[in-house]
Formats: C-alpha cells, structure tokens, sequence
C-alpha cells in the first residue's frame, strides 16, 4: 500500500510548528467567540464542558459528605433534593452529552475525515453558544432556590413544587438544540465531506460511533424539546397535559421522557465505544479485529435503543405485554454491546499492547464498562428490577456506565488528542497515577452501592439505616479519592499547555487522518484534500523515531 | 434554525491561499464557502441539512400528534363535544391561505434557479403576505375562544356549552333529537340508567385508580367504541351524577369541573369530564404551529431582502429552496391538524 502525494503534503509540516495553527492564526477573544473554525468550536466546547464537570463534581461530594452519616451532616434534606438534582442535571445535560461528541468529536471529526471543516460551521457556533445560553439558566436555577425534582422532572412534582423548576427546564430544552444541531452537522459532513477514497468502511471506528450518535441526537432530542416545553406551560400556564386532575397523564410524561432519554444513554455510550476503538488498535499495534462488527453494531446500538424506553417504567403501571417485550429487547442491546467488547479484547490478543495513559484508561474502561453493562442486564430483567428499582443498585449502575463508561472514555480521549489539540505532551507519570486513583476510587464508590441496592437502600434519600453506615462512608472515601485524582489531571493538563514537552505530529504511531497534520493542526487542517487509499488501522509504515519523540512515515512510498 | 444552510458561510470564507485546490472555483462563485467543492456541492449538503432539520420538526410535532392520538383514544367523547368549538369555516379558509402559500413559495423556487429576479421578489412577498392573513385568522379564532374563555387547562370556562353553538345546531338541526344517526357515541344513552362504574370511566386517568389496570395508554384504546354507547356515555345530569372527585390536587379548577356543567336539553350531547383537555393539546398544537409560521415569515423576511440585493441565480438558490422546504412542512402540519382537530366525526 501507498499513501500518494496528496497525503505525503500534509505530512511535511511538523517542523514548521508555531508558525501558523489554529491556535496562533488569529488573536483576540473575539476571534475565538467569533469562530467558525471546529477546532476551536471544539476547545470551547472541551473547556466549558470540564467547567460543567468540576461543578457536577463539586455537587457529586457535598451528596457524598451528606451521606457520611445517617441524617444531617451538612445541609438540611431540601437542600439534598436540590444537590443530587443539579447534579444529575448537569452531568447529564452539560457534561456527558456533549463531552465527546461535541468537545472531542468537533475537534476530531472533520481532521479524521480529511475535511476543512464541518459542513455547517455557523450552525456548529450556534450550537456552542445554545450550550451556554442553556447552561447560563441551570446556573439561573441553581442560584434562585434550585429545582428539587431530580433530573428526570418527573410530573407531578415538577408541576407543584416551589422550586425554580422553569429555568432547569428552559435550559434542558435549550441545551437539547444544541445536540441537534450538533447531530445534523455531523451527519451532513459524514455524507457529504469525505474526501476521495475516503469509504464508508474506511472510515475511523470514532466516526461510525460519531454517526450513530448524530442519529439518536437528531431523531430523540425533538421528543425530549417537546416534552419538556408540554411540561414548561404545564407549570407555566396550568394546561393540565399531565395533571391526572385536569384529565392529563402524568404517566405519559414518563414515556415521552424515556423515549429520549433512553436513546440519550447511548448519546453518552455510544461515542466512548469509538474513542476506545482508536486506542485500542494504536496500543495494541495491531489492525482493529471486526471492523464491520464494531461499526454496524454502533448502527444496531442506535436503532435497537428507540425501542427500549419502557424498562424504565416497569413499575410505573404500563401492560405487562408492553413490560415483557421492553425487557426482551433491552436484553438484546446486550448482543451488539458484546460484541464490541470481544472484539477489542480480540484486538489486543497477541499485539504490542503499550501502556500509556489512553491506554490505560481505555482499559479501565473495558472494565468498569463491563461491569456496568451486565449488571444492566440484572435490571432489564423484570422480576429483579422490581425489587431494585429506585435503589442504589441502579444509582451504582448507571454510575458505572456513565462515570466508568463515557467520562472514563472522554478522559482517554482527552489524553490521546491532548498532544493533537495543543501541540505539548502531559506528564505522563502522573498521567498513569491518576488513572490508577480515579480506577481505585471509582470501584470504591460505586461497588459498595450495588450492595447497598440489593440490601434495600433506596436511591435519592436523604436518611438511611445505622447499618448501612459503613458502606456509605466507604463510598464517599471512593469519591474523595477520586476528587484528589481529577485535581492531580487537572493540574498536570493545565501545567502541560506552558511547560510540557512539544508534541510530535503522532506520538502514538496512529494511522488515522488526524495525525498526519501537525500538531497542532492548521487553520484549515489540510493543505490538499488528502486522497485516501487504505484503512485506518495499518501500522506497519509507522516507525518511532526517538529524535522527535514520535512516529514518523517510513518512506516506503518514495517521499 | 431553517435559514443553517451552508450557503451563509459564504461572505466568512476568508482569503485562500494559492495553493487552494479549487481557488479558481471559488474565485467564481462569491456565496461558496471554502470547504466545498462547487457550488452544487454546497447545494446539496445544504439540501441534506434541511431535510434532517425537517425530521428534527416532525419529531417535534410528533410527540404532541402522539398525545393527541392517546387522549383522542381514551376520551374520544371530549373530542366530539369539543369540536363544535371550533369553527370549521376559519379553519377551512386557512387551510386554504397556507396551501396557496406554498403554491408561491414552491414557484419563488423555481424563479431563484431561473434568476427571474422580479417574479422572486412578487413571489415571497405573496408568501408572506400569505402568511400573514394565516395569522390574521388565528388571531380571529383565539381572541373569539378568549372571550368565550374557551381556555386550555384549568382555565377552561366556556360561557356557552356545546348545544348552545351555532355549529352544534347546524349539524343536529335546531332542536337536537336522539337518533343514532349522528353518530355520537352517547347521543342515545338513555338519562335514567348511567351504570354506577361509568360515572367515572377507568379511562379517566386518575392515577390511584388507574394504577392497576390502566397499562399502556393504547390498551384500553377500543373499549369506547366497542362498547358503544354504554361507556363514554357521562351521565346526563353530569353534576349530581359525579361522586366526589377521589383525585389529588383537584382543588383549583373548579371551572372545569363537571359541577359547572349546564343541564343539556333532551338527547343533546352532556359535557363529559375534563373537556379542557382537548382546548389544551388545541392550543398547545395550533400555538406552536403559529410560532412556526411566525420563523417562517421571518425567514421569508430575510430570504426577500437576499433577493432584492440580487443574490439568487442558476448557480445559487439553495436558500430559497430550504426556505421553501421548510414552509411547505408548515403548511403540511397544518394540513393534518385541521381535520383532526377541527373535523371530528
């Protein structure tokens, strides 16, 4: 195989580092609130995300600290309610929705295609500043007596309680748009952007997982806008859509809530499947096993979670006919599932498995994934699940796959694409010390939770039981410790950006698009369309050169 | 929203460099954004954006056609009576005002890929104009239904019952007579024999009684019809008949209550229970539909101020046709809300 000229142009520029990328070709404030470049749409989005993580997390400890002990230890029970609230919200809405997608995704996506750009950058700026706008009225309802609903604003509550319920919901609505339009560019650019030779099935596992994901966004993210502007002129207004007194169906609003918000877990999971099957190929050295099965089965996770919404509602009063067929599907999602997980074990199987901190988070992924998406299974079974719903058995699950699952990928992403977006390397050694903490501290939280689920501890309770003290407080130690980890990344990622090592063009020996660019890349990301002529996974031409603390091209092809 | 076509990127594309593969293209092409081929190029990923936006609305609009299809099923007695409400013949006017409309709109297209500047110009103006007489007569129809407090929710107050409309009289003649001609479920429930459960229908959606056997909303869907006059058949002297509402929160609404209810003339349709909630998702639908039409004029605006500067030609009218695309979903809205909403037999 041969990579032809085009692709070779994009290759010659690493040693023009500084002189003009991205980052340096325009200057100002403005010329960064004002961009239509998706690279930096893409770092705007990575910072206000982790902005939205370090306040999602702060809520995350003052609920854990609560749960110290039984009763009061900090705040008082309303003030509860309205920490696991706005942490749900935010996580959820603000963090995990658009973390990979929309701050990993814009950023990579045009560059692992071989476009310039999005096909619609002005949308893709909209959709940042609807992101904003949205988080702006959380941040209205956090500061004037914060919604206490949870974040599934499940009626009636959400309709008769006196807390600030309406910004919470404008901005879950607002935030919803910007996923869409986040989706619609993506899919657009996916049709219509890819270069020459750039097939389907050449393209990276990242962007089959960035489709699927654009998919759910387009078509289940107008269900949620709906539902929750029926809900906003329900409190508003009085219509009585879901007020059981007016002739309304509060049960209804469950099922127009789950029919997004189920699809919306695979918004979350889906594009962490893509981040690990880059890492794993590169790490491993080895060509990705099952190319098709990793990228159909993210089509079939996409389709598969419209039809599954009613595990969800097992005990909320739906036909025991609706009940069963919900519970057989949801078992089904199991099947795609697994079949990615074999078959990134089965990439690694007899690779040069290199353990560097993508690495390592991907394979902490692999892991605590696992552990999330079997015991998923536990739950759609629906015998079972009426004994542990509402307790913290599904509060340890959904941690797992949420937490374990899409932030443990979005930080392997990060760290695999740190070098790529701001040209510098981070300490690695404490890259791997904080992996390990965050890996300790995030079983340490949520596994004593599935214990304290099947022992009958409900979820969202202020109050507890003497004896499940000792559980609790091994929980909150998991979740100081892996407080300590984000503040270690944190700070060693920010140390990076003025005192970490220039990055080479690959440092990781990755044959996909984007790192044939500098780092960091140009403004307009390819000189030349770069043609494509073989898949993404073919290593055998990169060589580490240890003078540029990278891989480079071996010049096999002539050049 | 409608108006993200690639095209507006155009006038940001900033200078290239010389070694732009397709710099002589885009010299050419003064509205073709950097990271397209050509223009149809442009055209097309355009084309593919706005129709994904479009299934982003139907989506949208799916969830309330969604509730309305699951209240029409289990209160099909709120929908007959509340009909008569509206009136047929505003409605029919505006189907036919947006229909026209997007008969100009799909003809602006058509002038934009011929560069017929003029008839472009005259084209969009008509839309809008369209549009904006559509407006006028929802404005005629709310401000009536506000009068009338014909309201959604608990607001809802009618000052006159359904017997009392012109268009109640109109389809059963001046003095309603039973007859199962008309077709109402309950016209021939006799006044004396209300079996005790159907004063409170299962299908009245309070949530303690309804836990059990309600299930899926769609389950119970054809019990109504099936059996006919007995079930939805609210008792004729609806007010005394009622037994205290057992539902939470039922406090503050007393305008809806069925206590309010008027005593029916003989063999005239009785006000069943919760007919607010038909105003609701009435409201709700052609509401936001109106919000719709108000983006589109808007859109329009915009779209005829391109024209005028002259901007439209064979080689760019992207814009226009998404525009047009667009309206013509609007319209394809209301051409299903209308005889669901006002057309109900």
């Amino acid at each position: 195989m041969t990579s032809p000229s085009a692709t070779a142009d994009v290759l010659t520029a690493p040693a023009e580092r500084g002189s003009d990328n991205y980052l340096t070709h325009d200057k100002g404030i403005l010329s960064w609130l004002t961009t239509l470049d998706h690279k930096r749409i893409g770092v705007m989005y990575l910072m206000c995300v982790m902005g939205a993580f370090l306040l999602g997390g702060v809520f995350a400890l003052l609920i854990r600290t609560e749960l110290l002990t039984p009763g009061r230890t900090i705040v008082d029970h309303d003030t509860y309610n309205q920490l696991f609230t706005l942490h749900g919200a935010v996580m959820v809405f603000l963090v995990i929705i658009p973390g990979i997608p929309a701050a990993l995704g814009n950023f990579v996506l045009p560059l692992q295609l071989g476009a310039k750009d999005v096909a619609f950058p002005r949308l893709n700026l909209a959709s940042w500043y609807l992101w904003v706008i949205g988080a702006s009225f959380m941040v209205i309802s956090l500061v004037t007596n914060a919604a206490d609903t949870g974040w599934t604003f499940y009626t009636p509550y959400s309709t008769t309680t006196t807390t600030s319920v309406l910004p919470a919901l404008f901005g879950a609505f607002i935030l919803g748009f910007s996923s869409i339009f986040t989706g619609m560019n993506f899919i657009t650019t996916m049709h219509k952007l890819r270069p020459p030779g750039m097939t389907w099935f050449r393209m990276p596992l990242f962007l089959w997982a960035l489709y699927s994901t654009a998919v759910i966004q387009v078509l289940a993210t107008p269900v949620l806008a709906i539902t929750l502007l029926m809900l906003i002129v329900e409190r508003a207004v009085g219509i009585g859509i879901f007020d059981p007194a007016l002739g309304g169906d509060p049960v209804l609003f469950q099922h127009f809530f789950w029919f997004y918000s189920h699809p919306a877990v695979y918004i979350m999971i889906v594009p962490a499947f893509g981040v690990v099957s880059e890492i794993f190929p590169t790490f491993s050295r080895k060509r990705i096993f099952g190319y098709k099965f990793i990228a159909l089965s993210s089509i079939a996770i996409a389709i598969l979670g419209f039809l599954v919404w009613g595990h969800h509602m097992f005990t909320s009063g739906q036909s025991v006919v609706a009940a069963t067929i919900f519970s057989a599907i949801t078992f089904l999602i199991a099947i795609p599932t697994a079949i990615k997980v074999f078959n990134w074990i089965a990439t690694m199987y007899k690779g040069r498995i290199h353990l560097d901190t993508p690495m390592l988070y991907a394979l902490f992924f692999l892991w605590v994934f696992t552990i999330g998406g079997l015991t998923g299974i536990f739950l759609g079974v629906m015998s079972v699940d009426i004994h542990l719903h509402d307790t913290y058995f599904v509060v340890a699950h959904f941690h797992y796959v949420m937490m374990g699952g899409s932030i443990t990928a979005f930080m392997a992403g990060i760290h695999y694409w740190w070098p790529k977006m701001f040209g510098r390397m981070y300490n690695e050694k404490l890259g791997r010390i904080a992996c390990g903490l965050l890996f300790v501290g995030l079983n340490l939280t949520f596994f004593p939770q599935f214990v304290l689920g099947t022992r009958g501890m409900p979820r969202r309770y202020y109050n507890y039981l003497e004896e499940f003290q000792g559980l609790h407080q091994l929980s909150s130690l998991g979740a100081f410790l892996m407080g300590i980890a984000f503040l270690i990344v944190a700070l060693y990622l920010l140390n990076s950006l003025r005192n970490g090592p220039i990055a080479p063009a690959n440092p990781w020996g990755s044959n996909t698009l984007e790192w044939r660019t500098p780092s960091p890349p140009a403004y307009y990301n390819f000189h030349n369309t770069p043609e494509v002529t073989e898949g993404p996974y073919e290593y055998a031409d990169w060589v580490y050169d240890a003078r540029v603390g990278g891989y480079e091209r071996k010049a096999s092809d002539g050049l | 929203m409608a108006q993200s076509t690639a095209e507006q990127l155009a006038e940001r594309t900033p200078p290239e460099s010389g070694g732009h593969a397709h710099g002589d293209e885009h010299a050419q092409h003064p509205f073709l954004a950097h990271h397209f081929d050509n223009p149809r190029h442009q055209f097309e990923s355009g084309k593919l954006g706005i129709w994904l936006f479009l299934t982003t609305e139907v989506l949208f609009f799916g969830g309330l056609f969604c509730a309305y299809a699951i209240y029409r099923s289990l209160h099909p007695e709120i929908f007959v009576y509340a009909h008569y409400y509206l009136d047929t013949f505003w409605g029919a006017i505006n189907t036919g005002v947006l229909i026209v409309s997007s008969l100009t709109a799909a003809w602006a297209v058509r002038n934009a890929q011929l560069g017929e500047r003029n008839k472009l110009i005259f084209n969009i103006i008509a839309t809008i104009v369209l549009a904006c007489c559509f407006l006028c007569v929802k404005y005629v129809e709310y401000s009536h239904k506000f009068h009338d407090n014909v309201l959604p929710g608990r607001h809802f107050n009618p000052t006159h019952e359904a017997w009392e409309l012109e268009s109640y009289k109109k389809a059963h003649g001046e003095h309603a007579h039973v007859g199962p001609a008309h077709g109402l479920p309950s016209q021939g429930v006799p006044v004396e024999a209300p079996p005790p459960q159907a004063a409170v229908p299962p299908q009245a959606a309070v949530p303690p009684q309804a836990v059990p056997p309600q299930g899926v909303p769609v389950v119970p869907a054809a019990e109504p019809q099936a059996t006919g006059a007995a079930v939805p058949g609210a008792p004729p002297v609806p007010g005394a008949a009622q037994p205290p509402a057992p539902m939470p929160g039922a406090d503050g609404h007393t305008a809806a209550a069925p206590g309010t209810a008027k005593q029916p003339p003989p063999g005239a349709l009785p006000r069943p229970r919760h007919v607010s909630v038909f105003f609701s998702i009435y409201f709700f639908m052609t509401g936001l539909h109106g919000v719709h039409v108000v983006a589109g004029i808007i859109m329009w605006l915009w779209i005829l101020r391109r024209a005028i500067r002259g901007e439209f030609g064979p080689q760019y009218f992207g814009a226009v046709d998404y525009a047009a695309l667009y309206w013509h979903l609007v319209d394809l809205i209301w051409i299903y809300l209308f005889p669901l909403l006002y057309l109900i037999h």
